[in-house]
């Protein structure tokens, strides 16, 4: 690790708190329904709206209608977006005539951008044409996102409430999310990028002459578009030459901002955030690391304050910071260090004025090591998924940072909204434990814990570890699940876990050499998106009804205070000990022995 | 079934706000704004487009500077089929990759004495990358002053002109174009 990964952190940091403490002052005025700022410039569209749908703006309900009407907003969702796919072939904005995606495939991506996971078993530009982009996969960027944002500001509603029936309008929730927070940071950062060099046009994929010709083979196909095969049963291969390079186009800088900012990750092209039209400068990928953990972050504060004590948001900020410092400085370290084998062949892995060094498959070069890790630990800790790099090629360690972020269950700043309730279920569990040492009734922000919270807080906390592990083993018990894999040994085992790991933690990165393009892997990842989603959705929501039921305690000299460092230390403890529990055999199968064999490789 | 109305409806307004209105505005914007970078930063001359100062091509000639490995399908450097080798660290075929490139770097020419850089036989994320690292230019350079002719403090002077640093002294890594710089290069041999 070098002095520029620690001036590299220490400057993301303090940007991040520079801008999103004003922003979770001002999430907390629209979540109070004070129209202030740029929530006067949409304010007309949003009454047009309630209008429209029949929504009385301030009606309120309890957390069965919260949840009853989130449910069947992401199920419409999720219809439309299967739909469009389907049909693309017949509608507009797609000059490059793509074809109707496959059933499974398009089964797959519909529950994945519902989800907030944009998990991607397809190759953006050779797949999806620009409406599709625009009308199905944008959309769902923004209102995945507001989803999650409505889940967490109920919650939060629940602890600043007493004595309260209701948690809120969802419909009021998902408006104001979409348009008054996610809509005007989508078009500033959406120009910022655009600025840098990331397109936005609805052009047809341009030609140009390159430099040099060059040679390449390509399997020869019949008129019905299938190999032909030699004599021995090979593809006849045809050597061809040519002088043109085919650029991709399209609408990118407006799903590039929305993608970072609602934590969705999902790339207009293959190569997501290192494709250089979606991410083309240091700056850029600074703007979008930044663009991630935005309103993670700014819901922390936003939270402290609608609870009526700040330092409680502050907390939460510094567990979340301790985690996420710790597995970045990891990442800096393992893949700068590089892979033992390679100096052994003569290739130059150290650190210069001239070079970053270190281990440089699967990395793009205006990045580096540190700004790529950087990006690898926040995109992990937040569900965002979007990738500067190719995460299969990690060192063994170095990919186990976004493997581990992920499976302590994505509350390092988390997805928009998921991040602070998944955090907030932590820290109940974690006055529950203190509770139990010291042998009083837990109680969190003056609210009692009881039986019915626990059996809540338990669900929520199982659910993932049990899809993951579940489906991890049925995939690696099958045919079709080993045969997937690209790279052999524990490397391959890594691969599978991942993926499930992804999936259910609603991330979105792959270690993507996995062929995850197959029926199989479309529904197993598919089940464990949705039901890693929305089974967790709804014990939240069921912990916010019952939390806004309760009185509030006074507080007295037995209270745990939840706003110091002991509190921060008993939370980065539990989510430690909760993923370590959970996950270290597995891990230990994967990147453990494939780290041990790297050393002796050479 | 009361929601049914407000569910239909604000997906669909949201929908129209979210998915064509936001991005044709954007687009008309960065238009109006950006036009070079909104249509892809491309080169052109004499009125045609020779590529985009973003997206790397294909050079694996002697007398042109090499990019980073790109491991795209069916050709390298495919800017309409983006991806990178997805191999694994521990993974033979990785290491055999980089073996075969280290060989074809020192048959195209001289090279100095040393370690090969990393970025320059290690295959890019993208498989687009249009930037090496200073330390990558200077390894090829004996080659080019072989092969072109060229005094060896020139083509020294042509790399430096095209590099960049770290962006605000602290973001990325220092980097140099390649298109650009190989450019530069067929410019020199014209003057």
């Amino acid at each position: 690790m070098t002095g520029n990964a620690m001036m590299l952190l220490a400057l993301f940091l303090g940007v991040l708190v520079l801008l999103s403490y004003p922003l979770g002052i001002y999430l907390a005025r629209i979540f109070s329904g004070q129209n202030v700022g740029p929530a006067r410039l949409f304010a007309p569209l949003e009454r047009l709206i309630y209008r429209l749908a029949g929504v009385k703006a301030d009606e309120e309900t309890g957390w069965r209608s919260y949840a009853v009407g989130l449910l069947l907003f992401n199920i419409a969702g999720f219809v439309f977006l299967y739909l469009l796919q389907r049909a693309q072939a017949f509608l507009p904005f797609n000059p490059q005539g793509m074809g109707a995606v496959a059933p499974d495939l398009a089964f797959n991506t519909a529950i994945s951008f519902v989800a907030n996971t944009n998990w991607q078993a397809y190759g953006g530009e050779t797949t999806m044409g620009y409406l599709v982009q625009m009308l199905g996969l944008t959309v769902q960027n923004f209102v995945s996102a507001a989803t999650g944002i409505a889940v967490a500001v109920a919650l939060v509603r629940g602890f600043s409430r007493h004595s309260s029936a209701v948690i809120g309008n969802f419909w009021v929730d998902l408006v104001r999310a979409t348009l008054h927070v996610l809509l005007p940071l989508a078009i500033v950062f959406g120009l910022a990028f655009v600025s840098q060099g990331v397109i936005q046009n609805l052009s047809p994929y341009q030609q140009v002459d390159t430099v040099e010709s060059v040679s390449y083979q390509q399997a020869r196909v019949d008129a019905n578009g299938n190999a032909v095969l030699d004599k021995a049963g090979k593809p006849v291969m045809d050597t061809l030459t040519t002088r043109k390079q085919t650029l991709a186009m399209g609408p990118v800088a407006s799903q590039e901002a929305i993608k970072m900012l609602g934590t969705n990750g999902g790339g207009f092209f293959n190569a997501n955030s290192s494709h250089p039209y979606e991410n083309p400068t240091p700056l850029s990928n600074f703007l979008q690391v930044l663009a991630i953990f935005l309103i993670p972050a700014a819901l922390v504060f936003m939270f402290g304050k609608m609870v009526g004590d700040k330092r409680q948001g502050f907390a939460v900020f510094m567990a979340m910071a301790v985690l996420f410092v710790g597995l970045t400085c990891t990442g800096f370290w393992a893949e700068q260090r590089g892979i033992p084998a390679m100096t052994a062949l003569g290739v130059d892995q150290s650190h210069s004025a001239l070079a970053d060094g270190g281990n440089m498959e699967g990395k793009e070069t205006r990045f580096g090591i540190n700004d790529t890790m950087l990006f690898v630990a926040v995109t992990t800790s937040a569900s965002c998924g979007g990738v500067n790099a190719m995460h299969d090629s990690l060192t063994p360690l170095g990919g186990m940072v976004p493997i581990f972020l992920m499976q302590l269950g994505e509350v390092v700043f988390g997805g928009v909204g998921a991040g602070l309730y998944g955090m907030l279920i932590f820290a109940i569990l974690a006055v529950f434990i203190a509770g139990l040492m010291v042998g009083r009734t837990p109680e969190y922000l003056g609210k009692k814990i009881e039986t019915f919270e626990m059996k809540m807080t338990a669900l929520v906390i199982l659910v993932t570890p049990l899809l993951v592990l579940g489906l991890t083993a049925i995939a690696v018990l099958s045919p079709i699940g080993r045969g997937a894999v690209a790279n052999p040994g524990a490397h391959g085992f890594s691969e599978i876990l991942y993926a499930f790991t992804s999936a259910a933690n609603n991330n979105g990165s792959a270690f993507a050499g996995l062929s995850a393009n197959s029926p199989f892997y479309n529904i197993a990842t598919g089940i464990g998106m949705w039901f890693g989603r929305f089974l967790i959705i709804v014990p939240v929501l069921a912990i916010a009804g019952a939390m806004a039921r309760k009185k509030r305690l006074t507080v007295n000299a037995g209270t745990l205070p939840t706003h110091g460092p002991l509190f921060v230390v008993l939370l980065v403890g539990t989510v430690l000990l909760v993923g370590a529990l959970n996950y270290v055999p597995a891990l230990a199968l994967g990147p453990v022995v494939e780290h041990l064999q790297m050393l002796v490789q050479h | 079934m009361k929601q049914l109305r407000p569910a239909l409806t604000v997906f669909a307004m949201l929908s129209l706000v979210t998915g064509l209105a936001y991005p044709l505005a954007m687009t008309g914007l960065s238009q109006l704004l950006f036009p070079a970078e909104a249509n892809g930063s491309l080169i052109v001359k004499d009125g045609k487009a020779m590529g985009s100062s973003l997206i790397g091509q294909n050079f694996s000639n002697p007398n042109y500077f090499w990019g980073r490995p790109s491991a795209t399908s069916p050709m390298p450097y495919n800017a309409a089929n983006s991806g990178g080798s997805n191999l694994g660290p521990t993974n033979p075929a990785t290491l055999d990759a980089v073996k075969a490139r280290i060989a074809a770097l020192k048959a195209a020419g001289p090279v100095p004495e040393g370690p090969v850089p990393a970025d320059l036989v290690q295959a890019s994320s993208s498989g687009l990358d249009p930037e090496i690292t200073p330390a990558a230019a200077l390894y090829q350079v004996p080659r080019i002053a072989k092969v072109r002719n060229i005094p060896v403090e020139k083509i020294k002077e042509l790399i430096d002109a095209n590099t960049l640093g770290h962006q605000w002294g602290v973001l990325g890594q220092s980097r140099v174009n390649v298109l650009k710089l190989n450019l530069a290069l067929d410019n020199y041999k014209a003057s």
